[in-house]
């Protein structure tokens, strides 16, 4: 199976086509940012973009990725050594992550949020992470990572 | 080993499907990769759907829009708000973004769950279901498309084409119970349709019955006693038997979402709201 992912042509091994791009993207290709806490979209830990739309990889089936553009959290920095981007760093800032579970999903829902809508309101960021659950943080500081990423401030 | 099928056109889709009747059909994987991942269902093949440009479009066709089965929530809400606010108003209530910018209406009538919300405010509005297989096209009017709980009259060897729906002519409205704002399945839903030019009620019940279904004694009953004429405040008693005769169309059952006896008291609210709203939005 091949396809784009964070700009780079990878092509993985034995896959089965029915097996979800969260698998493939972890178990084959070794990029682990996208967490697995539910395998059936409540949770959104596994948010990627796929062609840039902002999806649940888990609830892809891995022949439907095939050809496609996949970007996962690893390509919102330049790569695990390079800097945190700009929601990284305001999620950071804020205290936004304590066991970090859900981080890399909301990272990617933020990202696409504030790409959509710069300067979001409150409704609209509750609104746009409806589907990223969080079991530690109470909501509060991420909706401050948010507001943070959105002015510039990190 | 499962087959995974991936036809590039709307001709192929059909050979295909006509070839390995059993193949599940997978176009957003909302609801099939759910399966999948809990292995409640091992297919001998998947049919993907998502490289099949033809679904994914929509336009008009005559005096109807014809919507592709492959179009996504994300696109309802954008695209044809406008057009059809009742479906996009329902569509704003599924899941969360990351399921509204894959689930489609093509998956939601497929799976045929009693609490899909894209079917009430389908049957409000009159919507046909188009059907098509290598045999030929039928159109089947939503109302007739449901046959039980996850049953409909799709044959083995069809896909679902496209819904045929007409744009609103008058204020549209739907509204869903359910246990908190965001990422629930409806305890109950309604949508509801006014065509002030022919002076008729559409309207569509969710989650109160072995399928969605319309209440056609209310959809009567609101289109002989609404003030037409003249337009103003609406009677605080139509309103009210308007939702005892919506609520008298169901056949609820208890469930872990909710009791029998609160699906149908919420439904009674929802449609004398609903109605309020639409009313007010006419005189307007
Ligand atoms: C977290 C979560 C939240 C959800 N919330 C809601 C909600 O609030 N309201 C709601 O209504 N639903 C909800 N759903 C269910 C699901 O998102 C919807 O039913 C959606 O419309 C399914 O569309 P899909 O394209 O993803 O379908 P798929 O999963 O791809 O397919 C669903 C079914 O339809 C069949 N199918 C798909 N396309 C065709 C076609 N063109 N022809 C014939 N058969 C076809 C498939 O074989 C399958 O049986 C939720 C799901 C999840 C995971
Ligand atoms: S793992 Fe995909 S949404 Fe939870
Ligand atoms: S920080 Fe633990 S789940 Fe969000």
């Amino acid at each position: 199976m091949t396809c784009t992912v964070n700009g780079v042509p990878r092509t993985a091994d034995d896959v089965w086509e029915g097996e979800s791009l969260l698998y493939v993207l972890r178990e084959r290709l070794g990029l682990p940012g996208s967490k697995n806490a539910c395998e059936q979209g409540e949770c959104g830990s596994c948010t990627v973009y796929l062609d840039g739309t902002a999806v649940c990889s888990c609830l892809v089936a891995a022949g439907q990725a095939v050809g496609r553009e996949v970007v996962t959290v690893e390509g919102l920095s330049g790569g695990p050594d390079a800097e945190p981007g700009p929601v990284q760093r305001a999620f950071l800032a804020a205290g936004a992550v304590q066991c970090g579970f859900c981080t890399p999903g909301l990272i990617v829902a933020v990202d696409d949020l504030l790409s959509r809508n710069p300067h979001p309101t409150d409704p609209q960021i509750r609104e746009a992470l409806a589907g990223n659950l969080c079991r530690c943080t109470g909501y509060e500081k991420i909706m401050e990572a948010v507001r943070l990423a959105a002015g510039g401030q990190a | 080993m499962m087959d995974f099928l991936t036809p590039v056109t709307w001709a192929d889709a059909l050979a295909v499907k006509a070839d390995r009747p059993e193949a599940v059909p997978v176009a957003g994987g909302t609801d099939v990769m759910v399966e999948l991942n809990f292995h409640r269902r091992r297919p001998a093949a998947l049919l993907d759907l998502t490289r099949v440009p033809e679904l994914a479009a929509w336009g008009r066709d005559g005096d109807v829009l014809r919507v592709g089965a492959g179009v996504s929530y994300t696109r309802l809400i954008e695209e044809l708000g406008g057009l059809l606010p009742g479906l996009a108003a329902a569509s704003r209530t599924v899941g969360s973004p990351q399921i509204r910018n894959r689930g489609t209406l093509g998956g939601n009538l497929g799976s045929a769950s009693p609490a899909g919300d894209g079917h009430p405010p389908l049957l409000a509005a009159g919507a046909v279901v188009e059907l098509a297989s290598v045999r030929g096209t039928r159109e089947v009017p939503v109302a007739d498309f449901f046959t039980g709980p996850k049953r409909s009259v799709l044959a083995p060897d069809e896909l679902i084409a496209a819904v045929l729906v007409a744009p609103a002519d008058g204020p549209e409205q739907f509204a869903k119970i359910g246990t908190r704002n965001a990422m629930v399945i409806a305890v109950s839903s309604f949508a509801l349709a006014l065509h002030p030019g022919r002076r008729s009620v559409g309207t569509g019940i969710g989650s109160a019955a072995p399928t969605p279904r319309r209440a056609p004694e209310a959809e009567e009953f609101a289109a002989a006693h609404l003030p037409w004429d003249g337009p103003g405040p609406l009677d605080p008693d139509l309103a009210r038997r308007f939702g005892e005769l919506v609520s008298a169309a169901a056949a609820p059952i208890d469930d872990v979402r909710g009791t029998a006896a609160y699906r149908r008291h919420s439904l009674s609210v929802l449609a004398r709201r609903t109605l309020t709203w639409a009313w007010e939005e006419l005189c307007e």
